[in-house]
């Protein structure tokens, strides 16, 4: 049994769902916008407002937005400690991603609920 | 055909290096790449590589040619040269001692860590321990592993993390044990493999089963040993 501190569950199965639950819920997200922008109709200011506007998609959009602060710490710490081998460089790294990842959400929501 | 090997002795060379020869091979024959190996060292007694058995049953004559490892002995020339060309290397991954010899210390602590042998906490019967013909089906396609390393050393993922994730050859072996009917450690043996690097670091690129010259399918396992864990969990 490997010990590591700062993967995203500590246990790697914990790890391996919360990608692919994340990975399903980004993929709704995404195919609803392509549809939404691909068959709706001719997109104003108005309904784009209306839409974020709804609590429905307010949940929606914060849900995705948490899933992919997920997605992105649980990829990015795969990726940093396949290729980042000096302890500090890695933390560095991987304190740089958290806080990125963290002022995103903290704007997201900031936007979604500033509409 | 022109002949390119990795060359490397610790004890004259600064650095590794890459030898070309030119060879004929006697009668244009589709010998195997172990006896090429051979006319080699008869010209130059200093190339060092493993060989025991030469029909594929030892694993020690694993290599890297042309980029695709496997083993020597059942490898065909016409099977990886290309351009009548041969590059040989030794497995990717792992220290070279020398030539096409490599340190499988990494590989073997990796495959000690699974505890490859039959736990069973219940008093030992007066002969041996039966299974029914399906118990014992279940271990096909996974005790035949004879540790040549190809499967881990074509692993992206044990290149850069040796010392954590047990690789393809070891979680194979894992599972094997995880599939006897006869071991009763099973939920410690899950316990030890539920950490994010040993069994969790495998994106399922199937290196492994691409080079096995066993035809074996660790990633398949490994699967499996995932389906457990997710099985055992709540």
């Amino acid at each position: 049994m490997v010990t590591s501190i700062t993967s995203f569950g500590r246990s790697g199965l914990y790890d391996w769902m919360m990608q692919r639950v994340t990975a399903v819920i980004l993929a709704c997200y995404t195919v609803f916008m392509i549809g939404y922008l691909a068959f709706g109709a001719e997109l104003t200011y108005d309904m784009w407002t209306e839409l974020f506007q709804c609590t429905a998609m307010r949940i929606f959009t914060l849900l995705t937005l948490l899933s992919f602060a997920a997605h992105v710490w649980i990829g990015m710490w795969s990726v940093s400690t396949d290729y980042i081998k000096p302890t500090g460089m890695r933390f560095v790294f991987q304190s740089a991603t958290g806080l990125l990842t963290f002022i995103y959400v903290a704007w997201g929501i900031q936007i979604l609920w500033g509409i | 055909m022109l002949v390119s090997v990795y060359r490397y002795n610790p004890e004259t060379d600064d650095a590794p290096y890459m030898q070309d020869i030119h060879i004929d091979i006697p009668g244009g024959k589709d010998i195997m790449v172990l006896d090429l190996l051979q006319l080699l060292k008869d010209k130059d007694p200093s190339m060092a590589y493993r060989r025991s058995c030469r029909e594929g049953v030892c694993g020690s004559d694993g290599m890297n040619m042309n980029g695709v490892n496997g083993l020597a002995c059942i490898t065909p020339l016409s099977a990886v040269v290309k351009d009548d060309k041969l590059v040989l290397r030794p497995l990717p991954g792992l220290p070279v001692i020398r030539d096409l010899v490599v340190d499988m210390g990494q590989f073997y602590k990796a495959y000690e860590k699974i505890k490859p042998f039959l736990i069973n906490d219940t008093p030992p019967p007066a002969i041996e321990r039966l299974q029914s013909p399906e118990d014992r089906a279940e271990l096909d396609g996974l005790y035949e592993c004879i540790l040549c390393a190809c499967c881990s050393t074509a692993c992206p993922s044990f290149w850069w993390n040796p010392d954590k994730f047990i690789g393809p050859s070891g979680l194979l072996q894992a599972y094997r044990f995880l599939a006897d009917s006869r071991d009763t450690a099973t939920r410690e043996r899950l316990a030890d493999l539920d950490d994010p690097f040993s069994v969790f670091r495998c994106h399922g690129i199937m290196n492994c089963v691409a080079v096995c010259p066993k035809g074996l399918n660790p990633t398949k396992a490994i699967g499996k040993i995932r389906n457990m864990l997710l099985s055992q969990a709540t």
